[in-house]
């Protein structure tokens, strides 16, 4: 346990904490007491830079489950100070904007802050861990806390819902992903995530390759809101702002991004997951920005826009992939596509969390997010309006912003990729630079959405619940540091080079030798500047005649959408189990009996047959005298008659006659304990038979007639048959002689018993006899009990009368 | 002999089965106790059935008929027993509160469990 393992687990530790914190300190918002940890997590990771900017890297073992090789063992290096920085960075602002967002009076504060810092130690320890089995456990408590905070407001039906989605998709995911782990570790032997890279080629020629690529794949793209998994992220929006804010746009849905580039340096060369990762992630772009477009929620539009957005960062992890397989050393132009995904990641980050966190403002301040109700803001939260600005503009890729610089490399990246003549890329290469170019148009409108419909245009002051103003200052200090970053970032962007070279050595294979980040705003004329001057015309174009073209969302048949199909599917598991379950278990003990004995038949049967089990040899066989013959005769005719007969009395008399016949065989075989035995049971058991049949219902005392059942007729047969085979067969191959000559020679002598049965109920195996007396006297004291206690009648109530 | 008794075995197993296999408390419990029979009949035939003196030491005989399955199922008997007077007071009981002996009638469901 070194002191980063305590860094880690600290939000636990606090986690565990912050209820007496609530308790014992009522006047100060909870919040306060969670902010300084992010804050000192924060500049202790800042610390790391120098490390990982010297391309070395830090590690540190705490032993957990030595003996099968999983420990908690701490690997930083870029990526992981990177994603840690985002994650305490982004955490620590946002506990402070959730401590003016959340009501100290109205809201369960306790929970949220232990949910938020359960989900901020898990996912320091996603992206800290080597051992791969203990990163899917941090990776399942994400899952497991992000669906705590989705439903904070337990009491919304949506709330539930959404958290009850994403729950599923993402754990589906996860143990998909739990699947790959295993199939790694089949393969190399190790759990560790550097040993794995170590053994790539052993990977790579493995058959279980693609099945390991395609389960962790699926991992990535649930967690990452992926086309056709994005569907839980707009429904998590009912989660508060700032979870919103805080999980679903800069830490959680990364979570994907960062397994694929944690494992790029593993997968990445293969033509599957080029293939996988870019195509998806093309589609997740278009897809997540062209859906943004026709909502009129704020959130929702933010929550497709951050899908569209990881779509961009996976296409580019995609494309970027391709530096593995041109490994040629020099000019590899496909690292500017992993550059641009890594930096994008970054900007991604500031400009949707200020985002986020500006429309929870506006929410707050105004009662509502419907963009159809609001309008005209601008004079009112001019700060606000400003942040917007920002954030809108840099997601929108306009420059002096960050998100401008990514977009253009962004868009480098997508025509290297045409360039690609590998893998079928020949044919379908241009579509990865027009599907990019479309949905950056798409992209530009519904950032002019998010910002032009919501602050300029007429104000509608009666539609909305309260009188708008301008946020309290504690609200917009973080969406103001966030929108600082995205000016500082797009202004200086060279100030992240520390960061994200040394990320850059983490996610490229080995035989890039070097990375040079070169991010500069201009760039020359180039294809790159002509398509984002294209983007911002046909942009503005298209945003200014939405009214018009924006009927094409109404052509989409709804009942195709994926969220019908993820429903109806739902339902459609419920009742379909719920049949299957109806159509077997009926209630009736006979249908139960049906399956018991056809199950009996077949298996019995089959393997009688398949295993050429069934011999008849009659040399073993005694002879049949003739006393026997008869009284097998009657026994069968006995038994046949219950079958026939019409009366139950009839029938109990037919069952004592095939009991005093076994008495009768019993002396015709020379055992004369158990025909005594038999004698007298034989004889109690009539006797409390008909003790029953006395009591029995009027209505039966007039007897219908046998249900003559054919399938119950076949199936008695069948257990009949199989019976006689088995026992057949049974007797004609005896093995080993009997034990039984050990217990002639030795009852005598050693037991001092001559009656050899009685020496051994009693002496040999009086085990049997002492249990089989507790037997009977269960069976006794059961009945008195039966008959005795009358504790409740049919209504709970006391029903004491015993007879 | 013992292909007989085997076959006689197997006919009380198929009675007994369709017993088991009807609507009334009653029958099924006859079903169970032709069941046992069967069983018992199956370990004494199983046992082998060669002629030999009943297996008592004072009786000087060359061979003895085997005694273990004689012992087993004796045991057996005795459990057959308890087990079906327990059920004979149960489908009692259950007749005296229920008002009913029809398996059908005493079918659970999601409403009365």
């Amino acid at each position: 346990m070194s002191l980063i393992h305590l860094v880690i687990l600290s939000p636990f530790l606090l986690a565990i904490l912050v209820p007496f914190a609530h308790k014992y300190f009522k006047n100060i918002h909870t919040g306060w007491f969670v902010l300084g940890l992010p804050l000192v997590l924060f500049i202790y990771f800042l610390q790391f830079l120098s490390t990982t900017m010297n391309g070395e890297t830090y590690t540190s073992t705490m032993k957990w489950i030595p003996s099968i090789g999983i420990d908690f063992v701490v690997y930083l290096d870029g990526l992981g100070l990177l994603f840690a920085l985002l994650i305490t960075g982004i955490g620590a602002m946002v506990v402070l904007y959730s401590i003016y967002y959340l009501s100290k009076e109205k809201e369960a504060l306790n929970t949220f802050y232990v949910y938020l810092l359960m989900f901020m130690g898990a996912m320091l320890g996603v992206v800290l861990s080597d051992n791969l089995l203990v990163m899917y456990s941090f990776w399942e408590l994400t899952s497991i806390s992000s669906f705590l905070l989705i439903s904070y407001w337990y009491h919304r039906e949506k709330s539930r819902y959404g958290a009850q989605k994403s729950m599923l998709i993402t754990v589906f995911g996860g143990l998909a992903m739990l699947a790959g782990i295993i199939l790694l570790y089949l393969m190399t032997g190790t759990f560790s995530i550097r040993e794995n890279i170590a053994n790539v080629d052993l990977i790579t020629s493995h058959e279980l390759f693609i099945p390991a690529l395609l389960l962790f794949l699926l991992g990535a793209f649930t967690k990452s809101a992926q086309f056709p998994f994005h569907i839980w992220l707009p429904d998590a929006m009912e989660a508060p702002t700032p979870v919103s804010a805080y999980l679903h746009s800069a830490t959680m849905v990364k979570a994907g991004i960062y397994l694929v580039a944690r494992m790029s340096p593993v997968f990445a060369g293969a033509p599957e997951w080029f293939w996988l990762v870019s195509g998806f992630g093309i589609a997740t772009l278009f897809w997540g920005s062209f859906s943004a477009v026709k909502q009129t929620d704020l959130k929702a539009i933010l929550a497709f826009s951050t899908v569209s957005q990881l779509g961009l960062i996976m296409s580019l992890l995609g494309v970027g992939s391709a530096a593995a397989y041109y490994d040629y050393i020099g000019e590899n132009a496909y690292t500017i596509a992993t550059l641009a995904a890594v930096f994008h990641l970054i900007n991604h980050a500031t400009f949707k969390g200020s985002l986020f966190m500006i429309v929870g403002i506006v929410d707050h301040e105004t009662g509502t997010r419907d963009i159809r109700k609001l309008g005209g803001l601008m004079n009112l939260m001019p700060i606000t309006f400003t942040l917007a600005i920002i954030g809108a503009f840099s997601m929108a890729g306009l420059p002096p912003f960050n998100g401008f610089l990514s977009k253009e490399m962004f868009f480098t990246g997508m025509l290297k990729a045409s360039e690609i003549s590998a893998w079928n890329m020949e044919t379908l290469g241009m579509i990865f630079p027009v599907l990019a170019w479309i949905a950056s148009v798409f992209t530009f409108i519904y950032s002019m959405i998010l910002v032009f419909k919501t602050f300029t245009g007429k104000y509608q002051p009666e539609k909305l619940d309260k009188k708008p103003h301008e946020a309290p200052i504690g609200m917009l200090i973080p969406p103001i540091i966030l929108a600082s970053l995205v000016v500082i970032f797009g202004f200086f962007p060279m100030l992240l080079k520390g960061v994200i070279e040394p990320a850059l050595y983490s996610i490229l294979p080995s035989n890039v030798l070097s990375v040079e980040v070169k991010i500069y705003h201009w760039h020359g004329f180039n294809t790159e500047l002509f398509m984002t001057i294209g983007v911002i015309l046909v942009g503005i174009l298209l945003y200014l005649t939405v009214a018009k073209w924006g009927k094409i969302y109404e052509w989409f048949p709804q009942r195709l959408t994926l969220n019908k199909l993820y429903d109806g599917g739902l339902v459609a598991l419920d009742r379909g189990s719920s049949a299957f379950t109806k159509s077997h278990m009926t209630g009736f003990i006979r249908d139960y009996l049906v399956m018991i004995f056809g199950f009996m038949i077949v298996l019995l049967g089959i393997l009688l047959f398949a295993t050429d089990a069934f011999n008849v040899n009659l040399t073993n066989v005694a002879p049949a005298g003739i006393y026997e013959v008869i009284l097998a005769l009657v026994m069968v005719i006995s038994a046949v008659t219950i079958l026939f007969v019409k009366s139950r009395l009839a029938a109990i008399i037919a069952l004592g006659a095939v009991g005093y016949s076994i008495s009768l065989f019993f002396v015709l075989f020379r055992a004369p304990d158990l025909a005594l035995t038999q004698l007298i049971v034989e004889t109690v058991s009539v006797a409390l038979f008909l003790l029953c049949f006395y009591h029995l219902p009027e209505l039966s005392k007039k007897m219908d007639k046998l249900r003559f059942k054919v399938t119950n007729f076949i199936i008695s047969l069948g257990v009949g048959l199989v019976v006689i085979f088995i026992g057949l067969s049974v007797n004609s191959s005896k093995l080993f002689e009997s034990i039984s000559s050990y217990f002639e020679a030795a009852s005598y002598k050693e037991a001092g018993g001559k009656n050899m049965v009685n020496v051994i109920l009693v002496d040999f195996r009086g085990f049997d006899t002492l249990f089989e007396i507790a037997v009977l006297t269960i069976a006794a004291f059961g009945i008195y009990a039966m008959i005795k206690l009358r504790l409740t009648d049919k209504k709970g109530g006391v029903n004491g009368e015993s007879k | 002999m013992e292909i007989i008794m085997t076959i006689v075995a197997g006919v009380l197993v198929a009675t007994a089965t369709y017993l088991m296999l009807s609507r009334s408390i009653l029958r099924i419990i006859i079903g169970t106790a032709l069941l046992s029979h069967g069983a018992h009949l199956l370990l004494l035939t199983m046992g082998g059935l060669k002629r030999g003196a009943a297996p008592l030491l004072g009786q000087e005989a060359n061979a003895y008929s085997d005694p273990l399955p004689q012992a087993l199922i004796l045991t057996a008997i005795v459990i057959a027993f308890g087990v079906t007077s327990f059920l004979l007071v149960l489908a009692y009981r259950a007749y005296q509160e229920l008002k009913t002996d029809d398996m059908d009638q005493l079918r659970g469901n999601e409403n009365h469990e």
